[in-house]
């Protein structure tokens, strides 16, 4: 094989940055839409569980159940948004979603209590987010536990002591998820920048007949792929510096690491993210049949990663698969690397990952590009 | 309008579909799969969390303590610390995601019937998981708290909580998951079924030719919409069908109410592909105009898996224009809270305004491009 001449790559680099960036859409889907993108679903991507609307059924109106009452709303987890006196009403709210729990007090609470009998309350959670409903429900049995054991000793029916949890999260003491989540989107949006770009590009190029153009110039494959791939990783690379900035600026996402831990992490994902445009336009004739193989690749690629789904809760078999998911260590790598300030030998496994699924894949389209385009 | 020029164009469109197999497989296979793969892989359930135990009380009911964390199922032991300095590297390099730290003083208080205090550090990193880990553990330690004041007394605590989840009885992240799965699948299946199809007629110079026919733009768009439509609603079918059968998730409500909800979303969604379709020239444009207006938002702002209710005013502003968001609430409402029309016919009729919308701006766009 031939030497690849650096003249004609840079020659080919320029010709397509010059074609990607003419057209002011483009250039705005390219530069544009991350930001927005990330300051939108920045904003989306919590899972707080804080001020959850609540629907109060005091049967009693005493003072008794008035304090039970502030005792959930002063944790600052449960909001108040309505009171009734009728069960009836509460099955209305949680029908129609206005309120996810319900809290009923029957007749006879401070009664049941000043003659030490057990008194019974009824907590209500709308079930169909199972995940905030557990949580939800356990605040209010702890409430509920509390109010218990403080009115009994205070009355004297049972002896003080106790134990107080101090609980501090570290990184990221008011547990934000958007701390946790943001910087997750920020791998995301790169990803389908590199899959978009270098995949339909490519395809696009081979169905407008472009491709056979740059055939017939003296270019080898390796400078065609060359010429074509380091357009699209330079912007990949200004977006990601550009969404990340935002991150930290708009978001408050604390910064702890080093940036070339990070930049050298997003050079490793940038290249396998190529390499997957790649290998998707080797196996594609049509972008249509690109736009669904990218879908294949990029719904399982999101969902497997530990984005917002635990990989430690998932059955074994996907835990294993999780591990060929480039997004998966990438998505490690940046959270640590943001979030505790881990330097590149704490993640040396994740950066290992990363290096050898960007020359395999990136291998791999090339030996097919290679091949289908020789012929 | 003519129904026979409308019945040509589907007829072709259907032809162009078939000539494409895998499209087609793809568009019957895909959200059957997904819905399977998925409603196995995701679980937001969270069990095994490692935890480390720093006891410098060593007394019988510091090991109680931790032997309760043990025996509740949520935790594991990753290891016991001797020095407080070693916290930081058991949480930092992720050996342990809880740390449990029991001080000397924990025995003596009480026994003196003081409170006696203890410290639940968590690796913050991962929000999500540490909101959940920290609410086991103070459910935990309570429950300790409780029956170690209650021991040896045959009280009870004066206050007892029923509690109960409604809709979904047994909190399976399941039930939450596949109606909401099916409606983020749904949006994207609509979005990669239709986007490419004007976009592809214009890259290929089609276009004029089907400007030189007698046929009008809403026959073309209409026409190029009904095989679509057909796949659309036979992919929900199949899609719910696995959901009943292998997730086990109910159908509490009425299956016609939901047949025609789906039907109003399925119009909608499409009309936006199209739209997007027509509005753009170009296929790679459609294929990004498309994945920022459908996949993102469908997955984020539907409220599938984040609470539209705890977002800021401005982008729960911007939910109410996701179809998906109408969808999702219809598919859990009727699976699993089983309710009808008298509640939904907010969304109802918003995804049929949506589905008007849609269509009218695709034909719109569409005639922009002829002229």
């Amino acid at each position: 094989m031939t030497r690849l001449s650096p003249l004609r790559i840079t020659q080919l680099v320029r010709k397509e940055l010059r074609q990607m960036l003419r057209d002011p859409r483009s250039r705005a889907v390219m530069f544009v839409a991350p930001v927005i993108q990330l300051v939108m679903f920045g904003y989306a991507v919590n899972t707080d569980i804080r001020n959850t609307a609540t629907f109060v059924v005091d049967h009693d109106q005493t003072a008794e159940s008035r304090a039970l009452v502030e005792a959930f709303r002063a944790t600052g987890y449960f909001e108040i948004t309505g009171r009734s006196e009728r069960p009836a009403d509460l099955v209305k709210v949680l029908d129609h979603g206005d309120a996810l729990v319900g809290l009923e007090i029957p007749t006879g609470f401070a009664s049941d209590l000043a003659a030490g009998r057990v008194a019974r309350v009824q907590v209500i959670v709308d079930g169909v987010n199972s995940n905030s409903a557990t949580v939800a429900l356990g605040y209010a049995q702890r409430i509920i536990q509390r109010f218990a054991l403080e009115r009994a000793q205070a009355s004297g029916q049972l002896p003080g002591g106790g134990i107080d949890a101090q609980a501090r999260a570290w990184y990221n003491p008011n547990l934000e998820s958007r701390v946790y989540n943001v910087p997750a989107v920020v791998g995301i949006l790169i990803l389908l920048m590199c899959l978009i770009l270098t995949a339909l590009g490519v395809v696009r190029e081979r169905e407008l007949g472009t491709l056979d153009q740059l055939m017939v110039t003296p270019l080898k494959p390796a400078e065609l792929i060359l010429g074509k791939t380091l357009p699209v990783a330079l912007i990949a690379f200004i977006d990601l510096i550009l969404i990340s900035s935002v991150a930290i600026l708009w978001f408050d996402v604390p910064f702890r690491g080093s940036p070339p831990a990070l930049l050298f992490a997003a050079l490793l994902y940038i290249l396998a993210g190529l390499g997957t445009g790649l290998f998707i336009s080797s196996i594609s004739k049509t972008q249509q049949e690109a736009f669904m193989t990218m879908f294949l690749f990029l719904i399982p690629s999101i969902i497997l990663s530990g984005f917002f789904y635990p990989i430690s809760s998932m059955p074994l078999g996907f835990q294993w698969l999780t591990l060929l998911n480039p997004v998966r260590h990438f998505l490690e790598i940046v959270r640590a690397v943001f979030l505790k300030g881990e330097s590149v030998r704490g993640l040396w496994e994740q950066y290992l990952a990363l290096a050898l699924m960007a020359a395999g894949i990136l291998s791999l389209a090339v030996a097919r590009m290679t091949v289908r385009e020789r012929r | 309008m003519s129904l026979s020029r409308l019945w040509a164009v589907a007829r072709k469109e259907a032809i162009q579909l078939r000539r494409d197999p895998r499209s087609l497989g793809l568009a019957f296979v895909l959200p059957a799969f997904m819905l399977l793969f998925f409603g196995y892989a995701i679980t937001m359930d969270v069990r095994h969390i490692r935890l480390s135990v720093l006891d410098q009380s060593r007394s019988q009911e510091s090991r109680q303590l931790v032997e309760a964390f043990l025996a509740s199922g949520y935790f594991e032991l990753a290891g016991h610390l001797e020095r407080y300095g070693d916290i930081d590297e058991e949480l930092g390099t992720g050996r342990a995601r809880l740390v449990l730290v029991i001080p000397p003083e924990f025995q003596p208080d009480l026994a003196a019937g003081r409170r006696a205090q203890i410290q639940v550090l968590l690796d913050g990193g991962d929000a999500n998981t540490a909101t959940i880990a920290q609410n086991y553990a103070e459910a935990i330690v309570t429950g300790f708290a409780v029956d170690l004041v209650l021991r040896g007394r045959r009280l009870s605590l004066p206050v007892v909580a029923e509690s109960r989840a409604w809709y979904n009885e047994t909190l399976e992240s399941r039930n939450m998951i596949v109606p909401g799965l099916v409606a983020v699948i749904m949006s994207i299946i609509a979005a990669l079924l239709t986007a490419l199809t004007i976009a592809r007629e214009w890259e290929r110079g089609t276009m004029e030719q089907l400007a030189a026919t007698p046929v009008h733009r809403n026959e073309v768009v209409l026409g190029k919409l009904l095989p679509y439509v057909a796949i659309g609603m036979l992919d929900v079918g199949v899609a719910f069908l696995v959901g009943a059968t292998v997730f086990g998730v109910p159908l509490r409500g009425n299956a016609v109410l939901l047949t025609v909800l789906t039907l109003a979303f399925l119009v909608g969604a499409l009309g936006l592909g199209m739209f997007i379709s027509a509005a753009v020239k170009s296929q790679v444009l459609a294929t990004q105009a498309a994945i920022l207006a459908t996949y993102m938002p469908a997955l984020l702002l539907s409220g599938f898996i984040f609470t539209i209710a705890t977002m800021p005013m401005v982008l729960r502003a911007i939910t109410y224009v996701v179809p998906a968001r109408y969808y999702v609430t219809v598919t859990r409402g009727i699976l699993l809270k089983g309710v009808g029309i008298d509640v939904l016919w907010p969304q109802g009729l918003a995804m049929i305004l949506f589905a008007t919308v849609g269509l009218g701006l695709a034909i719109r766009a569409f005639k922009k491009e002829l002229a």
